[in-house]
């Protein structure tokens, strides 16, 4: 215990010094767990995804629409339990910076395929009977301060013209993984208006949502529905929802990878910056230890010693930067919600701070433990006076 | 002193090395320490007297020859053996006291006890007990920097003689204290001989200091002296 009461004395002994450098681990370990949970948000989407859902769109590009005829074919092939449909419409409300996402899905299934979005049955009803409804997320609604009955307006940019959508229920996430920032409104509404223009997106559809009965054929499935059409005018390439999700992902590989290497270069740069306080303390105290060795305390005490005061500093440094984690990620989930629909600190975020924390805190501790187990008593006491 | 050598030593030689020169410091020295002894070492400056004191200490490793303290050849044990027998066998008390700043001068002198497979009980009996021994009882919870150089020379005491040690070993006890403070170590160091028992080997360039002793031997050069029966 009188071990312990040292390594807890000596780690405070030089305040100002201890001070900034558990100041330097708590920024490090912030902008750490900040960073994690930045890439934790750009996975949000495959992480939610399921298994049992796969999502077949045109083989050339998104961009592309398919048939709403190949529902039917796609219903009839073995190991399909349920099909529906979206579009992406990409409609902006009042301005551009406002941007969240907005589908035109065929409602009843889609909707029961996300068992996830959770939706009170009065509004769901309600939005079901009315072809100019919308659901919208808890996020969004709060975001823009819309209540039930509100009537929406989008700006049409791939669909030209202004939308009006009455808000008709407001969906939550079964948990914390849930995107609440989507807005969802009937299909059937926007290729009226389409076939009404005699535009070509009339009966098309951006990509149709499968669900299978289970998850091992996924990819059995996937090969029968896309063999299905091919050398038709629309191929399908079909996938799981994680894959989709990840395509999205992989198109800004490059970020993700840059956001990973900074995270890596701030724990970097920390454990230099511990590593200088420790290889300083342990300079001067080079007399102390070998106090300690003369009344018999061998390298595995000093070493204790010093290691235990590297823990004690850049552990104390985690921990106030992970408990100052979650109040910054809150305001940055507030700035960034158009972004970061999903931007939650993850268990996996906080394991790797405290695991980053104590390699951290053991490399910093080796050099200057090496040095003081190595040095001769007599030459370590002759620095004493 | 009539009593048998707890200290033997034959032929010990000790040089270093500087650059590529090899400087000798003891020259085939020879030296019997009987229990209960009060030996003082004199000596110029570079005389050997403290590496002589580390070699007997088991701090430092001779080139040659033996060194017997309590019937074990401190030459024989390895690193860990030798912290072993240090923590058991030797009290240390040095010039600067070396005291832990950050430890109370109680702390300090349970410092050794950790090392012991003593209860927390036995340990506080133990320092409190020390404490008492060199008057600081009402010191226990003062740190080094609250204590004057003589009270903080009598906790380094303290911890010195806690662990019931072989031998002591005094480097220039009273070298960095007031006349007072000195004549009090010394007088400190007196009892301990005669009252606990204990055997002393110090070094000293105060012949005050040197009179105290039962024995002193001059180094020179690297070369003992032969035995001075101290006036006292």
């Amino acid at each position: 215990m009188q071990i312990l009461k040292l390594i807890f004395k000596s780690a405070f002994r030089h305040k100002l010094r201890t001070f900034l450098t558990v100041l330097g681990v708590t920024i490090a370990i912030l902008a750490f767990g900040l960073l994690r949970t930045v890439i934790s948000a750009w996975y949000a989407g495959v992480e939610a995804s399921s298994a049992s859902r796969l999502v077949s769109r045109n083989a050339v590009s998104l961009v592309f629409p398919l048939p709403l005829s190949y529902k039917e074919k796609i219903r009839q092939v073995e190991g399909v339990k349920r099909v529906s449909y979206g579009t992406w419409f990409g409609g902006i409300y009042i301005d551009e910076k406002n941007f969240f996402a907005n589908y035109a899905v065929e409602p009843k299934i889609y909707l029961e395929m996300y068992p996830e979005l959770i939706i009170p049955r009065d509004q769901l009803a309600a939005f079901l009977r009315d072809r100019k409804a919308a659901v919208a997320g808890r996020k969004l609604a709060e975001r823009f301060g819309w209540k039930i009955g509100d009537i929406i307006t989008l700006k049409g940019t791939i669909f030209p013209g202004n939308w009006d959508f009455v808000l008709r229920g407001i969906y939550k996430g079964r948990d914390q993984t849930v995107d609440e920032t989507a807005f969802f409104f009937h299909w059937d509404y926007l290729n009226e208006v389409l076939k009404k223009a005699g535009r070509s997106w009339a009966g098309q559809v951006g990509w149709y949502m499968i669900e299978i009965n289970n998850p091992n054929i996924a990819a059995d499935v996937s090969l029968r529905i896309d063999k299905m059409f091919k050398n038709s005018l629309a191929e399908t390439l079909t996938e799981t929802e994680k894959a989709f999700q990840l395509g999205f992902i992989s198109m800004s590989e490059a970020i993700v990878i840059a956001i990973q290497l900074v995270s890596f270069v701030i724990i970097f740069i920390i454990m230099a910056v511990v590593a200088n306080t420790m290889a300083m303390t342990a300079r001067e105290r080079i007399g102390e230890y070998a106090i300690f060795k003369t009344l018999g305390f061998g390298a595995f005490h000093i070493s204790g010693l010093i290691f235990g005061e590297s823990l004690v500093i850049t552990m104390t440094g985690a921990f106030l930067g992970i408990g100052l984690t979650f109040p910054a990620a809150k305001i940055f989930s507030k700035g960034l919600t158009q972004f970061f629909p999903i931007f939650n600190v993850e268990h996996k975020t906080i394991v790797l701070d405290v695991i980053a924390a104590l390699i951290v805190a053991v490399v910093a501790a080796i050099f200057p433990a090496w040095r003081a187990t190595k040095i001769r008593i007599a030459d370590g006491l002759r620095r004493i006076g | 002193m009539e009593s048998k050598p707890i200290v033997e030593i034959r032929n010990l030689v000790k040089s270093y090395r500087r650059g590529g020169q090899i400087l000798p410091v003891l020259t085939d020295i020879s030296l019997d320490v009987a229990e209960g002894e009060f030996l003082a070492l004199m000596g110029p400056s570079g005389s050997g007297k403290t590496t002589l004191l580390n070699l007997i200490a088991g701090i430092d490793r001779a080139d040659s020859g033996l060194i017997n303290i309590g019937g074990i050849d401190i030459a024989s044990l390895s690193e860990t053996e030798l912290a072993r027998w240090r923590a058991a066998n030797v009290g240390f008390i040095f010039q600067f006291y070396n005291l832990i700043p950050v430890l109370t001068a109680f702390e300090n002198v349970e410092l050794p006890l950790t090392l012991t497979g003593l209860s927390k009980k036995e340990r506080r009996d133990h320092a409190e007990a020390a404490l008492s021994v060199v008057n600081l009882s009402d010191r226990m919870e003062h740190y080094p920097g609250q204590l004057s150089g003589g009270q903080q020379q009598r906790v380094a005491i303290a911890r010195a003689v806690v662990t019931d040690p072989t031998i002591l070993v005094a480097d220039e006890p009273t070298g960095d204290l007031d006349r007072t403070s000195a004549e009090e170590i010394l007088e400190l160091m007196e009892r301990l001989v005669h009252e606990l028992g204990k055997t002393i080997i110090m070094v000293t360039h105060d012949p005050r200091a040197a009179k105290k002793a039962h024995i002193i031997r001059h180094l020179d050069k690297g070369v003992l002296s032969a035995n001075t029966q101290a006036d006292f």
